[in-house]
């Protein structure tokens, strides 16, 4: 720009320098990162999940009311009022429901995060080891991913928080390690395409080891495919934790989750049906936004598909 | 394809063992027992309740015993609902479950399908938008908020209309008390079938053979009934396979929430109170229903798609 500037701009020359400095190359996540401004309902998606997301995690501290809190002078269901400090009003035992919603939407996401986080460590590791290095590796771990489809792993992971403890870690873990075969199937097809490309055999050449082509070349290739499926994945998560929570076999009192909430909500939602419809509208809208964002990151990222 | 059919058996039987086996021992190396919850009894009476379900021999004798019991079609007596077998409760649960599953899939079929293929045919209208926009709520929306929703509707708002119909009450299975439950099972299958089958259609559509077949001046009902659809419900097999497996095997939440007796209830019942052989039960009928699907959905592969070859 500078240099440009300095050129004698009427010369037809100069123009055309001034315009060529001025084009800048731009990245396939730039180019990404503009489809997805286009795309309305992923980018409006985004821009309430940053909302939500920063609700659940620092509103809380702000309100009058903490989720498990009991205001002892109103020990009912109460309706929404600013003076007494429930925005939203309380629930049969006199705790706050903006409070309680927003907590249970932190521990809701929280395991979302991080068991998809888990199944991205793993899907990715087994997908790009049997799809570089081939052969037997391949087979065997490819082999114990179609096992693992055919076992019905939702009642395995409901055995083993009845078996060692409804605890949080355990949760994530679990749902972490039934959530990453598909991850595993769509990162081994991607390796698989990449493995004979020249910049590989590049790595090699220079003497690159598998391990470190791997991490070096391969996992930077494959992540455009892996962020959409991650996108995807939180709200699958999200769902299992809630499914198990509402059952009585997920997070465990005094801790909640939304889950929790609308279960909590449908027991008394003949007298007060606010308790179901808030925690069960953040979580539907948290669920549709993902979703949304899910699709247009697909369409940002693999523009063939459109 | 016979060959093909016995091969996949044979995988079948290592993979439900595999299964049943981790089972067995995860229940039996965790802490905590079947007891535990009830009120604290003299240690010679918990021996006694422990002998009298062999859980005091050794866990390889007690797992030699459950196999064998286990081949000859006994799975052991419920630890909690003390007067009977797992085999008896699964027997009055089951057919309760599948017989809601059932209602529910040709429910979800006959609306599910039919709307996909609509919306394929108007592709990128507003009545296409309508439809895919009534399918992405009932994917996302789970059932467990559906559930409730609709008996807050139907159950208590429309309370002394027409329109009002039971909740939580299961009558030994009257007309009635099935609607929301089933309704409420169906919802998300409609969604996704509606959505599986419009993308499939939509890709059948664009094939030279459909493009073939309207040239030769048929009419295009025929073209979409007769070409199109045989190719276009492959997905929409694959999908039911599984899906019909865990119908049949009733919905744990649907269960729970309308209060029917059917399996997927037994199953929270018995993970709750820790009903070791329940859970087991419930979850090797499942399992064995999830393979023998999916063996069925791929030979019908087959059958669909002439292309496909039994290998």
């Amino acid at each position: 720009m500078n240099s440009g500037s300095s050129l004698n701009l009427s010369s037809p020359h100069g123009a055309a320098l001034t315009a060529a400095e001025d084009i800048q190359g731009r990245s396939l996540w730039q180019d990404a990162w503009r489809r997805l401004l286009a795309n309305r309902a992923a980018l409006v998606s985004l821009v309430i999940l940053v909302i939500v997301g920063f609700a659940c995690f620092a509103l809380p501290h702000f309100l009058p009311w903490t989720y498990e809190q009991i205001d002892w002078d109103r020990m009912e269901a109460t309706p929404p009022s600013i003076e007494t400090g429930h925005y939203l009003g309380t629930d049969t035992l006199g705790r706050d429901l903006l409070a309680r919603a927003l907590f249970g939407g932190r521990v809701s996401l929280t395991v979302g995060l991080l068991a998809t986080f888990v199944a991205l460590v793993i899907g990715v590791t087994v997908g790009t080891i049997a799809g570089f290095v081939g052969g037997r590796v391949d087979q065997a771990l490819m082999r114990f991913v179609d096992f693992m489809y055919t076992v019905p792993l939702t009642f395995f992971v409901i055995i083993l928080m009845v078996l060692f403890g409804r605890n949080f870690i355990l949760m994530f873990l679990a749902i972490g390690c039934i959530e990453w075969l598909t991850m595993a199937r769509i990162v081994r097809g991607q390796t698989l395409t990449l493995k004979n490309k020249e910049f590989i055999e590049a790595a090699r050449a220079v003497g690159g080891s598998t391990a470190a082509i791997i991490i070096r070349h391969i996992v930077p290739n494959v992540l455009g495919v892996v962020i959409v499926y991650v996108t995807l994945t939180i709200p699958q998560v999200i769902l299992i934790e809630s499914f198990l929570s509402f059952l009585g076999l997920g997070i465990q009192e005094p801790m909640t989750s939304w889950g929790m909430l609308i279960n909590e909500g449908a027991a008394e939602m003949e007298s007060t049906p606010r308790a179901l419809l808030v925690p069960a509208g953040l979580m539907t809208l948290t669920l549709f936004c993902f979703n949304f964002l899910g699709d247009g990151l697909r369409d940002a990222l693999d523009p063939k598909d459109r | 394809m016979l060959s093909f059919i016995v091969r996949r058996l044979l995988i079948a039987i290592p993979t439900l063992l595999a299964i049943i086996t981790v089972c067995f021992f995860l229940m039996r190396v965790a802490p905590g027992g079947p007891f535990d919850a009830e009120a604290p009894v003299p240690p010679e009476i918990l021996a006694n309740m422990r002998a009298a379900y062999n859980l005091d021999k050794p866990l390889v004798q007690q797992y030699a015993d459950y196999m064998l019991n286990l081949a000859r079609g006994d799975f052991g007596p419920s630890f909690k609902y003390k007067d009977f077998t797992v085999t008896e409760l699964i027997g009055q649960g089951f057919p309760v479950s599948a017989q809601n599953g059932l209602a529910a899939l040709v429910l979800a079929v006959l609306i599910g399908v039919p709307l996909g293929i609509f919306a394929a045919l108007k592709q990128n209208t507003a009545a296409d938008y309508t439809v895919m926009g009534f399918a992405m709520t009932g994917i996302v929306v789970p059932s467990f908020v559906m559930a409730p929703v609709l008996i807050l509707i139907f159950a208590i708002g429309l309370k002394g209309t027409p329109f009002q119909l039971p909740a939580g009450t299961w009558e030994g299975g009257a007309f009635e008390h099935r609607i929301l439950p089933v309704f409420c099972l169906s919802l998300v299958y409609i969604a996704y079938l509606a959505r599986i089958t419009r993308a499939s259609m939509i890709e059948a559509l664009r094939q030279n053979y459909v493009r073939t077949a309207r040239a030769k001046g048929l009419p295009f009902r025929t073209v979409v009934v007769r070409h199109a659809l045989k190719t276009a419900l492959i997905p929409v097999v694959t999908f039911l396979g599984p899906g019909i497996a865990f119908m049949l095997t009733g919905s744990m939440v649907i269960e729970t929430i309308f209060q029917l007796p059917g399996v997927g209830r037994y199953f929270v019942q018995g993970a709750l109170n820790r009903d070791y052989t329940l859970v087991m039960g419930v979850t090797i009928l499942s399992a064995s229903l999830i393979i023998t699907m999916n063996i069925i959905v791929d030979v019908l592969y087959g059958l669909l798609d002439p292309r496909v070859r039994y290998e």
